[in-house]
């Protein structure tokens, strides 16, 4: 009966009748009108499939020039007396030579911190991550032909490409790229003349990531319509899988904070441009008093920091859905929890708008105003506990694959509770007195949003890249990538909490000159170590990623996994539209794992008379 | 299993999916906003804040852009009960009405500027000058919206469809949301002074 009233609505429904179900697709499923050509089909697509390794490979991009960087100052860190010059025809003039022995000039190292914190976070674990995963999935889990607009959706991926035009444009100024650390705070970011990479540097950076913001909206406002809109018949808001709740408030965090930060942009903007004073008050520059007064410095940080908070959930959140559905697959079990897990995916959402000063304890708020944000600060431990316990639950007794896929999902979830536990001291604002802006904050924030979230990305990866390109990646390559990064990012990281502890700071350039601190030399050479090593098993996952889109072993049936999702009901070189002929419908949630003692059922099967659904709940 | 997953067109939410981005997007206009406002209110309360007078030229201009408000209003209903010198008639008009209310903005800051208040001035001016700016930006973009709407009326053939009616529902839809943000603005700025 409820079938025949289905039908009724469908021909009211003029959604249906654009790109719903039963959207009449079925005569022309190899290519549609936007396939016709190359450029149509692989630069200027509108198919989410190939809009997602667009963003997959323009990250990996900025991947390897963000670690690169790192890899750059570590050696400064690590080495301070070791002679450069050999990275002289890379560098060029910031590689200073004296007496034969070539330093890496203070300039530019300060440039390298801050270009390292922006095209990760932004570029890389921001774009790459979410704007790779949520293009691919999203349609695909849903039953979905494609986004609700293709056409913003590849405006998306084209405004960050242009974002990361300029960024790296500005990587070759003369005066260097912006060097005031990647949170832009003023008065450096806001005088041109504060410092080298103050000047076109700044101007460069703002516009790029002016550019970026406006990718992320047009990205999130279609990633929201497109889950609230286009979900096929029988895929109800509870029966998603989880990455897709998690690419759906991700979406929304970046909506509401996104624009937040643009503001912020303009007022710099003007106070380097205009002459404004929005964040200038009482600066000298080479004891010059500038005519800048009545602004405040601090505004600009209530700005970034109330974008810069929910970012790191921004960042956080696709690699917990995507972690949450790989282990479940790879268990063989139901994902523990479920509701939970989407509650918590809520309350992490909602309790990230509400905690930003944080990251301003030092910074003069005052110290009532801090114990608000202290007690939020914590309560984010309740849903984050929650999730971890229900995956190591989901884990338990489960049939477990150990493919590579499956260790990342794995290894997310340590490197997370690892990461999770400091951030618990640093949330406290009398401990944040002593830990503040040292190696300890470096140390909790790379491993719990850093690592972490790369971590989820590789599972991603190894997880869905038959999805995305027919074919297998190579395993042991995948293990021996796995198990070096995870040794090696503790070793990296791990000793940064002594050093931390024992109050060395954030972003110098040496500490030779330092008593209480030269004696950490070892250590830091250990860290610098650790960090090369681990950087070339990278190198050695996108060798892997590029042989295997070509050579890799080729996936010869839809569902290799046995799993329940939709993506993998499609053909194995699925066109524009996804599905020749109708969208499926869906029956059950995406978890029936070993029930009733199938090992799965994926979620297009009917329910049986009398069965009971897998989620107990509903 | 509940009643609401037997009957999966429950859940499917009716508006249409453009429209739904649209005010999706508003959303994210306003955090914008909200971010200048909410700035406005912290740097007004720690002082060194210079006060003006409003130029009257300001109700002006909202008083016209209120009228194209109604005017494009207008122009759709002619659109759906298919009377088609209304529609073509009023959507120019709202254009004109459009132009007419950045004119009007550019010439409060002109007597703004005249009297001293300029750009640099006090923070209080800045603020005034970035967030009627940005709002004037915005007004713009409905305006290209309006013109695209022009040359859908004057170069397709007039038939009243589904298509056309949501097209023109994101246009109207947006120019109210820009409009109702100017009051806002305006009162904003009337009352934190």
């Amino acid at each position: 009966m409820s079938d025949v009233l289905t039908q009724k609505q469908d021909e009211l429904d003029i959604l249906i009748e654009e790109q719903g179900y039963d959207d009449h697709f079925h005569d022309h499923h190899h290519g549609d009108k936007y396939q016709s050509n190359f450029i149509g089909h692989y630069i200027f697509s509108m198919d989410h499939k190939i809009i997602a390794r667009q963003f997959l490979i323009t990250g990996i991009f900025w991947a390897i020039i963000g670690a690169a960087m790192s890899i750059v100052f570590r050696l400064q860190l690590g080495f301070p007396e070791a002679d450069l010059t050999w990275i002289k025809p890379l560098l060029g003039k910031w590689i200073v030579v004296e007496n034969g022995i070539g330093t890496l000039s203070p300039e530019f190292y300060y440039a390298l911190v801050t270009m390292h914190g922006t095209i990760l976070v932004f570029f890389v674990l921001t774009a790459g991550l979410s704007g790779t995963f949520s293009n691919l999935l999203i349609p695909l889990q849903i039953g979905a032909r494609d986004m609700a607009s293709p056409f913003l959706n590849m405006l998306s991926y084209w405004f960050f490409f242009l974002a990361g035009c300029v960024m790296f444009y500005s990587l070759f100024l003369s005066t260097g790229p912006f060097s005031g650390g990647w949170t832009g705070y003023p008065p450096l970011s806001a005088l041109p003349q504060a410092s080298s990479g103050s000047g076109t540097g700044m101007t460069l950076w703002l516009i790029s990531l002016t550019l970026f913001v406006v990718s992320v909206l047009l990205g999130g406002i279609n990633y929201i319509t497109t889950v609230l809109n286009l979900r096929t018949k029988g895929m109800s808001m509870w029966r998603m899988p989880l990455p897709i709740w998690a690419f759906f408030v991700t979406a929304v965090l970046g909506l509401l904070s996104f624009p937040v930060l643009a503001s912020g942009f303009f007022m710099l903007m003007f106070d380097r441009g205009l002459g404004t004073s929005f964040f200038l008050s009482e600066i000298f520059i080479e004891g010059q008093a500038l005519d800048r007064v009545g602004g405040s410095p601090i505004l600009f940080q209530h700005l970034f920091w109330f974008l810069g908070h929910p970012e790191v959930y921004i960042i956080i959140l696709p690699a917990m859905g995507i972690v949450s559905e790989v282990l479940s697959v790879h268990a063989r079990k139901p994902i523990f929890g479920y509701q939970a897990m989407v509650l918590s995916i809520l309350a992490i959402g909602f309790l990230s708008f509400i905690v930003w000063a944080h990251h301003m304890f030092m910074s003069g708020v005052n110290p009532f105003l801090s114990n608000f944000f202290v007690v939020f600060t914590l309560i984010i431990a309740v849903p984050s506990a929650v999730k971890v316990f229900n995956w190591i639950t989901t884990l338990y007794g489960g049939n477990i694959r150990f493919n590579s896929a499956m260790l990342f999902a794995i290894g997310f979830v340590s490197m997370f509770i690892s990461g999770g536990l400091t951030g618990i001291f640093l949330g406290n604002s009398a401990i944040d007195i002593q830990m503040h802006d040292t190696y300890f904050v470096v140390a909790h924030f790379h491993i719990v949003m850093g690592i972490a979230a790369f971590f989820g990305m590789f599972a991603g990866v190894y997880h869905w890249f038959p999805r995305m390109f027919s074919r297998f990646m190579n395993e042991t390559l995948g293990r021996i990538h796995f198990w070096v990064t995870l040794i090696g990012a503790y070793a990296i990281f791990w000793p940064m909490h002594y050093l931390g502890i024992a109050g060395v700071p954030r972003r110098y350039y040496s500490f030779d000159t330092f008593d209480a601190f030269k004696h950490f030399g070892p250590m830091n050479q250990f860290i610098t170590i650790a960090a090369i090593v681990v950087f070339s098993v990278q190198i050695l996952f996108v060798i892997n990623f590029f042989y295997s889109i070509f050579k890799g072993r080729k996936m010869k049936v839809k569902n290799p996994y046995g799993a329940n999702t939709l993506e993998w009901t499609t053909p194995i070189e699925a066109g524009h539209g996804n599905w020749p002929g109708k969208i499926p419908s869906v029956h059950r949630w995406a978890y029936d794992y070993g029930k009733d003692g199938k090992e799965f059922v994926p979620q297009i099967i009917p329910m049986e008379e009398g069965e009971q659904a897998g989620d107990a709940a509903h | 299993m509940s009643t609401t997953a037997m009957n999966p067109m429950s859940f499917r939410n009716r508006i249409h999916p453009h429209k739904f981005a649209l005010y999706a997007s508003f959303a994210s206009i306003i955090m914008m906003f909200g971010a200048l406002t909410s700035a406005y209110i912290v740097k007004h309360a720690a002082g060194d804040w210079l006060e003006y007078k409003m130029p009257s030229i300001f109700y002006v201009s909202t008083a016209v852009l209120i009228l194209s408000s109604i005017v494009l209003h207008t122009s759709y209903i002619g659109f759906k009960r298919k009377k088609e010198a209304v529609y073509k008639g009023m959507l120019i008009v709202a254009f004109i009405l459009g132009i007419a209310f950045v004119v009007l903005q550019y010439q409060g800051w002109q007597i703004l500027f005249a009297s001293g208040m300029d750009l640099k001035a006090n923070v209080s001016a800045s603020f005034l000058y970035l967030i009627t700016g940005l709002h004037a930006a915005h007004i713009l973009g409905g305006v290209a919206a309006i013109t695209v709407a022009i040359i859908h009326a004057f170069t397709l053939p007039f038939i009243v469809t589904e298509k056309r009616r949501i097209r023109f529902q994101l246009v109207l839809h947006y120019w109210h949301f820009v409009d109702i943000l100017w009051i806002y603005l305006l009162a904003f700025l009337l009352l934190v002074k």
